[in-house]
């Protein structure tokens, strides 16, 4: 009976072979030939150059998905402890945001986070500056906020913490109360209850979220460009000035983006497997 | 003592909030400014809804955008759904690599997935255009020769829409996942002994444990699609935009505070919508409560 | 469960007998009387065109154009226009080499045109179809990009140069120098494009801005990237320029004259300048791609864009200065019969500027796919 279930998934998977699976091995044939479709390694064996905007992506990408999840998590939690009302409003509140362009939205933060910007002129408003002035004698007028990679992991924060919320969230809710009631009466405490029941049944939560979050940040460009300032290049960016820069070589972006995801692939195959394991130390 | 965390945990739900609604709040102001920039403030006016109920190509791609969305969401969740389900009832090993597989379109660069969609369409459309200027099939239907010529394909709202379907899915099954594996396989099972059919007690069982996951997995696939422009550059051909391409596009120069009034006008009538059937609910809720009373 | 295979095969049973005439036949040409289509209609052969809807699909930049102009041609000619737009010569360059467009009008920039050209995008003109060419100043027909002007009309021109807030630097800026020294470090935004970024560089050095010398090139891409290290520019961007110096938030930054004109209607206190080592000067130029469907809707199209009504308006819209002789005479006499009030002589040069400035400048041609390379090379070596 589980074998027959399992077939409702026949039609996404021959989906998925025709529109994951094919687009990906067009892709592999271009990130092994040259621009006239001769076989080559070239692509591959330059990637070295780039070292360090690989590391730089996967180090912002990890930290903006720590903040998410140590804002989300918190927020998932208590909104689940809200009544029903409030619950569905929150949903869709957190999402919201999202449904105005993401473009709209960053020059809105740009317009924020400027020298001159909203919360410079609030600072200077209640004369933070005049203090800070005062008290280490220095002379500064504002605080260098965009254009730096703080505003970078910003942004990421900002557009993706709604995939972390969403769902842990949907994950607490579901939450068997009894559960949570009887290790009160074997006499845990709420950090215990919260430390060894909540937080391990709410792992599959966490991983998506981490999933959904992480990802899109290492391949973002977007973001980097306007909040970034272009000062430090990210992956994306990199990808994006193959197939859209002057030097025009889908080859090599083909390239690059092939080795991305085979590390982000291996980053959540060992983020999995420690998931996996979790579960089963649940089930026991 | 409970109150104060109740208090606590309110005033931090309202900051993340802040932080979430700043941008937006700005961007509604300048969507009443009487300049066209986004930074400077020049008095208000209603000039940029007025010109944007004229604006034939920004209220199209808004229709597109909407039919476009709509659309994809509907499909990639029940899609989505029962590719859950049905992976969750592999074994473990064969879910991983189909998992694996599913997550290859959020893992990858929009541009690449846009690209190579782009390329694939233009290849398989190229070979059945190429049959179809050639072949067509005659039908002797109770006698009458029919003809029939195949038509001409070409990258549209269609390819879009697949593309859309495409990249939505993923973000329905990592939703509806974690509850299928919160889910209590021993129902299923009750179901079943107590004569349920299979369908029935997906319907009946599973559908009502994994709801809050399907709900949130569209309300992301819908936003995705909202937000998405590369893919959708690549794949739509050149008759249909959506207002994400349209804002893009004006990048280059300036975009126009149009979008900002169309941007503003979008996110009200959600929000009064929102509140719209949020207090419906809660009467009914309470009517419910009073006659369970 | 057996009743599903018993229905199953019935249905599939009258399907075959139905359909026994069914088969896939090679098309010669024309077909015979005796088949009805069908739709209903009398069989045509392969290919066929249905003769409704006449269109034209056009691509240009966003923002590039006065909308109701579509109107108007609209209701002139009964041909409906698709009109989508792009964020760069590089991303439409990528949607026609990915076959992801069935454009018939592309309106790209000079460079970008020659390289079109090079490998055979294009389809010469026929400029019987478009009377509105002759209105088109000399000095921008037979331009590098296409010497004998078989494949374009120009749609607008203008330079690229410095914009700077007054209240923000000491003395008028003059020359490309400010780029690169500290005297203004960390209040300086850099364009984010290699080619004008390291263009730049190449004026203030001396070079040709179309040299194809790698020395030249690595010595104007050091001096970028040294006052990158040194700390001079305070980031790269293109768009966000608009609310960087509108806002007040950089004294010193690079983009073209007709957007400058757009942000001074912001922020009264910007400057803008071509520095005495010159600049570049740019034309975007409209073009009928190869493989287009609708040649003739088409070159309607572009006739009525060139036309001076059209081009009037269109400069008074997008602030770029059209390359119609007429229009770009008329126009500040048009515009004090729109607006009331004389159009600022300073304004009307910055936006189409005087010969004896376009002298001084340079256009950009096309460079060769090694040098393309190196140019990007460099950038990505800028931002590790």
């Amino acid at each position: 009976m589980k074998n027959r279930r399992s077939l409702l998934a026949v039609p996404y998977v021959g989906w998925m072979a025709l529109f994951v699976i094919a687009p990906i091995l067009i892709m592999v044939v271009y990130s092994f030939t040259t621009a006239a479709f001769d076989p080559t390694l070239a692509n591959y064996t330059g990637m070295g150059t780039y070292t360090s905007i690989f590391l730089r992506s996967f180090q912002l990408a990890l930290i903006a998905t720590a903040i998410c999840l140590l804002v989300g998590y918190p927020l998932a939690y208590v909104m689940a402890k809200e009544g029903p009302g409030f619950q569905r409003t929150a949903t869709v509140l957190i999402m919201l945001p999202m449904w105005v362009n993401f473009l709209l939205r960053t020059y809105a933060w740009m317009a924020i986070l400027e020298n001159n910007g909203l919360l410079n002129q609030l600072f200077d408003l209640i004369g933070l500056f005049d203090l800070i002035n005062g008290l280490f004698g220095t002379d500064i007028e504002f605080f260098r906020m965009i254009r730096t990679q703080g505003a970078v992991v910003l942004g990421m924060v900002y557009n993706y913490l709604p995939f972390m919320v969403l769902p842990i969230y949907s994950v607490i809710i579901k939450l068997d109360h009894s559960l949570l009631e009887a290790a009160r009466d074997l006499g845990a405490d709420t950090a215990g209850v919260f430390r060894r029941v909540i937080l391990p049944l709410s792992l599959p939560g966490v991983l998506s979220g981490v999933t959904m979050v992480f990802v899109p940040s290492v391949s973002t460009f977007a973001i980097s460009q306007l909040l970034g300032g272009g000062t430090h290049m990210l992956l994306g960016n990199l990808i994006e000035l193959q197939f859209l820069g002057g030097a025009y070589n889908p080859h090599l972006g083909s390239a690059i983006a092939m080795v991305m995801m085979v590390i982000v692939i291996i980053c959540m195959w060992i983020m999995n497997r420690f998931g996996e394991g979790e579960e089963q130390a649940v089930v026991l | 003592m409970r109150k104060s965390r109740r208090i606590g945990s309110r005033f931090f739900m309202g900051l993340v909030f802040l932080f979430l609604y700043a941008p937006i709040l700005l961007m509604i102001v300048f969507s009443f400014n009487a300049g066209n920039s986004n930074v400077v403030w020049q008095g208000f006016s209603l000039r940029w809804y007025e010109e944007l109920f004229q604006d034939r190509t920004i209220l199209q791609s808004l229709y597109t955008t909407l039919l476009v969305s709509v659309l994809a969401t509907a499909v990639a969740t029940v899609a989505g759904t029962f590719a859950a389900v049905g992976f969750y009832s592999m074994r473990r090993r064969t879910r991983s690599v189909l998992m694996n597989v599913n997550n290859i379109p959020m893992m990858n660069a929009d541009i690449v997935t846009g690209v190579s969609l782009c390329l694939l369409f233009v290849a398989v459309f190229g070979l059945w255009n190429e049959f179809a200027a050639n072949y067509r099939i005659t039908l002797n239907l109770f006698g009458s020769l029919y003809r029939i010529t195949f038509p001409e394909l070409s990258l549209g709202f269609g390819t879009m829409l697949i593309a859309h379907i495409t990249f939505n899915i993923p973000y329905v099954i990592l939703s509806v996942g974690p509850k299928l594996r919160q889910m209590d396989n021993n129902l299923v099972d009750a179901a079943r002994d107590l004569g349920c059919t299979w369908m029935g007690a997906f319907f009946k069982v599973i559908l009502p444990e994994i709801k809050p996951g399907i709900v949130s997995g569209a309300l992301i696939a819908f936003t995705m699609s909202v937000d998405d422009f590369v893919i959708s550059y690549f794949t739509a051909g050149s008759s249909v935009s959506t207002l994400a391409m349209e804002i893009y596009s004006m990048a280059r120069r300036r975009v126009s505070p149009e979008i900002n009034a169309v941007s503003t006008l979008l996110f009200v009538v959600v929000l009064v919508l929102l509140v719209v059937v949020n207090l419906r609910e809660a009467r009914a809720e309470k009517a419910a409560a009073r006659r369970g009373a | 469960m057996k009743k599903v295979l018993a229905l199953t095969l019935a249905l599939a049973m009258v399907m075959t007998l139905a359909l026994s005439g069914c088969s896939v036949e090679k098309v010669d040409g024309s077909g015979d009387g005796s088949f009805v289509s069908a739709d209903g209609s009398t069989p045509s052969g392969s290919g066929a065109q249905t003769t409704g809807n006449r269109v034209v699909n056009v691509c240009s930049w966003g923002e590039y154009l006065d909308m109701s102009l579509i109107e108007e041609f609209e209701a002139q000619t009964g041909i409906t226009v698709n009109y989508k737009t792009t964020d760069s010569n590089e991303t439409l360059y990528s949607l026609l080499e990915n076959g992801g467009s069935d454009f018939d009008v592309v309106v790209p920039s000079d460079y970008m045109i020659s390289q079109l050209i090079e490998e055979d995008w294009l389809q010469p003109l026929d400029y019987s179809k478009i009377p509105n060419f002759e209105k088109i100043a000399d000095r921008f027909k037979n331009l590098s990009y296409d010497p004998e002007n078989l494949y374009t009309v120009p749609y607008t021109w203008g330079t690229l140069g410095i914009i700077y807030n007054t209240t923000m630097v000491d003395e008028p800026i003059t020359s490309w120098e400010t780029m690169f020294s500290d005297a203004y470090a960390g209040n300086v935004i850099l364009i984010d494009n290699p080619r004008d970024a390291i263009g730049m560089a190449l004026y203030y050095l001396g070079y040709s801005v179309n040299t194809t010398d790698e020395a030249q090139i690595r010595e104007a891409a050091a001096l970028v990237s040294d006052a990158w290290s040194s700390g001079v520019y305070q980031g790269k961007t293109m768009d966000g320029i608009f609310q960087i110096m509108e806002g007040g938030n950089a004294a010193i930054g690079t983009y073209y004259a007709g957007d400058y004109l757009t942000m001074l209607e912001n922020n009264p206190d910007l400057a803008y300048v071509i520095p005495e080592e010159g600049s570049n000067w740019f034309v975007d130029a409209m073009c009928i791609l190869k493989d287009a469907k609708n040649v003739d809707e088409a070159h309607e199209w572009i006739n009525f864009i060139a036309s001076t009504d059209a081009n009037l308006r269109n400069m008074d819209y997008i602030w770029y200065a059209s390359p119609n002789e007429e229009a770009l005479e008329m126009y500040p006499a048009w515009y004090e019969e729109q607006y009331g009030e004389p159009l600022d002589p300073e304004l009307y040069e910055i936006m189409a500027a005087p010969q004896e400035v376009l002298d001084r400048c340079e256009a950009y041609l096309v460079l060769p796919q090694e040098i393309r390379t190196l140019y990007n090379d460099l950038w990505i070596e800028l931002g590790t």
